[in-house]
């Protein structure tokens, strides 16, 4: 089972969140809005019959065609690609699980520098999400409000004057916005405070979820926070209260933590980031919970100027491109765990040997 | 069949979800914390779903058939017990059709219970199309009271101008 080539060349491709910054940010590691929009007068995609489904797809897809922003976007219908060419574009954040689930007719659009990435018929009709590598809310606002406009000189959104844009789900009525960002936190996570800020920005109506396995020791102490209220908070409201009262916090908190380690017991991190170094340079089995937890302290010793900033993006690129989805296709087949956690140790030494020790 | 975020007693963020299997058929419920508690869910041996749903669910949405014919969105067809069970609706005009059971949720779920924030520009311009339209119409009516017909015919010129634009209201 070989790559289409369409996927192959989203995978050799610049992409926004493995080359897009540079060298990436500490702590930030990426931020996203999506919009959900439906149109008037359809049945959502899960109550659609396939015909209906297969209308909305054309239709959407017509009117992506015209947004300036996405000339040369790729164009992937679901049912058409392979399960593991849908995982990685899973595990590269350009589709949902629930779309990669999805039946006939339904699709995604990918914009050439892999930046927005347009579901159709996943839960709603539309999910019109624009990430960035670091990023900041204001800039991506602007991008995603720009491309929702346009679309909708093409299409009639399903709107009410009293609740909104109109939504499959009634968590998502309103503003249809979800607004997030990837967190890089091993410092409170080493320093066990993660229950405690899970619990303090649940209270503000906010939702913090590791991004690989759950709870407060999620693998590669990653984590997402996003706004959870959609009605009655206009959109630049959400993302300002979103910023200030939550992610701000935390990355002050972040910074608190990993100093104080760092001061108090600094023989702890470096034997961390030692063990980590090693491990990846020299390891012949690794899951990728264990990959993902030696990445995620080489971009803690990157952070912390141990190693040179400039292999913070390499170190990102790795944390996508070492998921199973990756390993396998880029094997050419569907590969059991114990050769997957083999092909990744080999991927991993040959990728890390240019890294230069960490500087301890 | 996603799990549902929403608490079916007082419509929170749910973060319990059970399955349990009652008379053949699969039943879940999805709770928030609080309500699990007070409903004693999180005791393991002294809850059963069975009673809980003839309690707690049956009460918010009300058994089918002794209401007579029950709630059906007619655009789409979807029932509250469809939402119920799959935690989406079927179509926009669901959230008419099943206002009396969508609003109270929205109340637990969100900061406040109507939109504030974008509008579809296209809205917007037929929202001030209409306007521009009431504004002509009773012009054009106060120039007939007081005959003056000169006015009378250009205020009807501009406004069957406007009515006949593709993007006016179909009146
Ligand atoms: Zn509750
Ligand atoms: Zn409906």
């Amino acid at each position: 089972m070989s790559p289409s080539v369409n996927i192959k060349r989203l995978l050799e491709a610049r992409a926004e969140l493995t080359d897009g910054g540079a060298s990436g940010a500490p702590i930030v590691m990426s931020s996203r809005i999506r919009l959900a929009r439906n149109l008037q007068g359809m049945c959502f995609p899960g109550r659609a019959k396939t015909a209906q489904r297969r209308d909305v797809l054309s239709t959407c897809e017509n009117a992506v065609a015209q947004l300036p922003h996405m000339q040369e976007a790729t164009v992937l219908h679901i049912d058409e690609l392979g399960e593991l060419e849908r995982q990685v574009l899973v595990e590269r954040h350009l589709i949902s699980r629930e779309l990669s689930q999805g039946e006939a007719g339904s699709g995604v659009i990918i914009s050439r520098e892999q930046d927005c990435a347009i579901m159709i018929n996943e839960e709603d009709h539309l999910r019109i999400q624009v990430l960035r590598n670091g990023g900041s809310f204001e800039e991506i606002w602007s991008v995603i409000d720009e491309i929702d406009s346009k679309l909708e000189e093409d299409l009639d959104f399903a709107f009410s004057g009293e609740l909104g844009y109109l939504t499959a789900c009634p968590t998502n009525v309103g503003t249809g916005m979800r607004a997030s960002v990837m967190l890089h936190l091993p410092g409170l996570v080493i320093d066990s405070q993660m229950d405690k800020v899970i619990r303090a920005v649940n209270q503000m109506g906010m939702v913090v979820r590791g991004l690989f396995g759950e709870g407060s020791d999620a693998s590669g102490s990653i984590f997402q926070i996003s706004n959870q209220q959609t009605l009655g908070e206009a959109e630049q409201d959400i993302l300002t209260r979103l910023k200030g009262e939550a992610i701000d916090t935390i990355i002050e908190q972040e910074r608190n933590a990993r100093q104080r380690l760092l001061e108090n017991e600094p023989e702890k991190i470096l034997d961390k980031i030692g063990r980590a170094y090693g491990i990846l340079q020299n390891g012949h089995v690794l899951s990728s919970a264990e990959a993902m937890s030696h990445l995620s302290l080489l971009r803690l010793a990157i952070d912390s100027g141990f190693i040179q900033e400039q292999w913070r993006g390499e170190v990102d690129r790795l944390l996508i491109e070492m998921q199973p989805g990756h390993i396998q296709l880029a094997a050419c087949e569907t590969i059991d765990s114990h050769e997957r956690d083999t092909a990744r140790a080999s991927f991993l030494r040959e990728e890390t040997r240019r890294i230069p020790p960490p500087n301890l | 069949m996603g799990e549902s975020l929403v608490c079916d007693i007082c419509g929170k963020l749910a973060t319990v979800h059970l399955t349990q299997i009652i008379n053949n058929k699969i039943q879940k419920v999805d709770l928030c914390e609080e309500c699990a508690q007070q409903k004693g869910v999180t005791d393991p041996e002294g809850f059963s779903l069975a009673d809980f749903m003839a309690k707690n669910i049956e009460s918010s949405i009300g058994p089918e058939g002794i209401e007579g014919p029950a709630v059906v969105c007619s655009s789409c067809g979807c029932t509250p017990r469809d939402f119920k069970n799959s935690g989406r609706l079927g179509c926009p005009d669901c959230y008419d059709s099943f206002d009396s059971l969508i609003k109270p949720m929205l109340k637990g779920m969100h900061r406040g219970e109507t939109h504030v924030g974008k509008i579809p520009h296209g809205l917007l311009k037929r929202v001030g199309l209409r306007r521009e339209i009431n504004r002509l119409q009773d012009n054009l009516a106060r120039a007939v009271e007081q005959e003056q017909y000169e006015d009378a015919a250009r205020f009807r010129d501009e406004l069957e101008q406007l009515l006949g634009k593709p993007e006016g209201p179909q009146s």
